[in-house]
């Protein structure tokens, strides 16, 4: 039974990848289990400066998942590599995901430029989908010559291959994809959150400080994977699939919509073994379908 | 920090919407009073932090009021029902700084992880005072068990309805001047209390939390030493460190 997958050259030990914003930079998981079983992971969204994020209350619970409106706080990507890349590399010796956020083109480049200096970087993936910050993040993913413009500059900056991280919020995301490929992404990540907000009805006001924030969890599950089989038709570079998985089960679904390898989000913060677990429970799960070579199944159901 | 299975033992009302849970399981993850545990609660997504009031080998317990729909659902839980906590998480209080007066200051549902506070610091041979706050004698809580421990227990309520009519802050000039302080309330209560006494304290913070260990930064603070995570870093923060 082989659970390898590749992305863009680089073979991963199987599909599982914590992802960003639930993962912290690595460590603080470390405490619970031996996080070198993963296949990797994609660190907090980091930015060109420290961003301290949106005032709290940043987090809501929702029917079968959450809302967080975190507003992309990190010490800023020279701090990511003066101080938690090697507190990193103590405890995890894969490469890893770094998932890069910006306000302006100029900036986007400007932090690949210095995370791709970074042996510990396996590949970039730049977030054009937050959808808690304004003047940010999701303006550049909703259209598709901004997500391309992103793309290009990126590409200039990095040899490391280059995932586009796109929105669910976008009119039509297989058309950001296709931008993203022409532009010279080397692969798709998807989705982001979904823009929610919840009322407190005793308060009369919003629950969030953000008034909105991304809705995760295992309520957004069928949206994803409706989304990585449209991206799925529409480009021919690889898919990182992510939205609600939670088991091994879901693995397998995200894969035969079309991904590649796939991000687990929310289910790390409700159960921090949530990927110890899959990882653990995937040989199972393929012998139960039948699978010998996950790489086989990818984009399955799309073909009779 | 650890991940288990915990049985309710009892789940009993103590005072007005209010109510005190035993539970047996593996509390050995818990070393400091002031610490949390983050329970999963059937039908809710995200586990909902709640303090420890005391803990022994192999027993945790913790005294909730009833807010919202995570609260309402473990009060409706019956002794010999499980629940997966995860125990052990936050830095908790430093006995350590109490000196020999140590004044324990609580407001509301603050007051409970004072009171395992209170019994490792009495079995340490400290003299300790608590000064506790509450809206009225109805949810006044935990006040006859810190006297049982032999505590000095002085109690404002907001209505007059038990002990001196005012805030807890009002109990203060009485008291006399305590070597430290350890607080646990509402954030209004804290920057009152932080103004009113002039020697070092520590204060515990609450904030919704998405995982309760770190990784999401969505309970963050600012400090005067940058962005913290009530979490991890804290809720137990010291006296000025905050800022609000």
């Amino acid at each position: 039974m082989n659970t390898q997958v590749t992305l863009s050259g680089w073979t991963l030990d199987n599909p599982v990848i914590p992802a960003s914003g639930t993962f912290g930079y690595g460590y603080e998981f470390s405490e619970w289990y031996d996080i070198n079983i993963l296949g990797t992971f994609s660190f907090k969204g980091t930015t060109l400066e420290a961003r301290f994020g949106n005032p709290t209350p940043r987090i809501a619970e929702a029917p079968c998942g959450m809302l967080n409106a975190v507003g992309l706080q990190n010490p800023g990507v020279q701090a990511v590599v003066r101080e938690e890349l090697p507190k990193l590399k103590k405890v995890f010796r894969k490469k890893v995901i770094a998932n890069v956020s910006g306000f302006s083109v100029d900036e986007y480049a400007r932090t690949c430029a210095i995370l791709d200096r970074e042996e510990q970087v396996g590949l970039l993936e730049v977030n054009i989908s937050c959808p808690n910050v304004h003047g940010g993040g999701m303006a550049f993913g909703s259209s598709p010559e901004m997500a391309a413009k992103v793309t290009e500059a990126v590409k200039a900056a990095t040899k490391k291959p280059v995932y586009m991280k796109l929105s669910p919020n976008a009119a039509d995301i297989a058309e950001v994809a296709r931008a993203c490929e022409e532009a010279g992404a080397d692969g798709v990540c998807l989705i982001n959150t979904l823009l929610g907000m919840r009322i407190d009805p005793r308060t009369r006001r919003p629950i969030l400080a953000n008034t909105f924030g991304g809705l995760s969890g295992p309520c957004v599950l069928p949206v994803a994977l409706r989304m990585v089989w449209q991206v799925y038709e529409a480009v021919n570079i690889p898919i990182i699939g992510m939205g609600g998985v939670a088991s091994a089960a879901d693995v397998l679904e995200m894969m035969l919509a079309g991904a590649t390898a796939v991000e687990v989000g929310a289910a790390n913060l409700k159960n921090p073994y949530a990927c110890r677990d899959i990882v653990r429970a995937l040989p199972a799960e393929m012998a139960r379908c039948g699978v010998e070579n996950l790489t086989d199944i990818i984009g399955g159901a799309h073909h009779g | 920090m650890k991940k288990g299975l915990f049985t309710v033992m009892e789940n009993a009302s103590i005072a007005e919407r209010t109510l005190r849970m035993t539970l047996a399981g593996d509390a050995s993850a818990i070393v400091r009073a002031g610490q949390f545990v983050n329970v999963e609660i059937e039908g809710l997504y995200l586990r909902r932090p709640i303090s420890v009031c005391d803990w022994e080998a192999g027993r945790v317990v913790l005294v909730y009021k009833v807010v919202g729909a995570g609260t309402q659902k473990l009060a409706s839980l019956r002794p010999g029902a499980a629940l997966d906590l995860l125990t052990g998480l936050g830095n908790g209080f430093d006995a350590g700084a109490s000196g020999a007066r140590p004044l324990l200051v609580g407001g509301g549902v603050g007051a409970p992880p004072l009171y395992g506070l209170a019994k490792r610091l009495m079995a340490a041979g400290r003299q300790v005072t608590a000064a506790l706050g509450f809206g009225s004698a109805r949810e006044a809580i935990l006040v006859d068990e810190l006297r049982a421990l032999g505590a000095e227990v002085r109690v404002a309520t907001m209505d007059g309805s038990m002990g001196t009519k005012g805030l807890v802050t009002d109990l203060f000039p009485a008291l006399g001047t305590p070597t430290y302080f350890y607080a646990c309330g509402p954030e209004k209560m804290l920057a009152a209390v932080e103004r009113a006494l002039p020697c070092d304290g520590e204060m515990s913070y609450e904030e919704r939390m998405g995982c309760g260990f770190g990784a999401c930064v969505g309970c963050t603070c600012q400090t005067k030493s940058g962005p913290r995570r009530v979490c991890k870093d804290g809720p137990v923060f010291k006296k000025g460190e905050v800022l609000s």
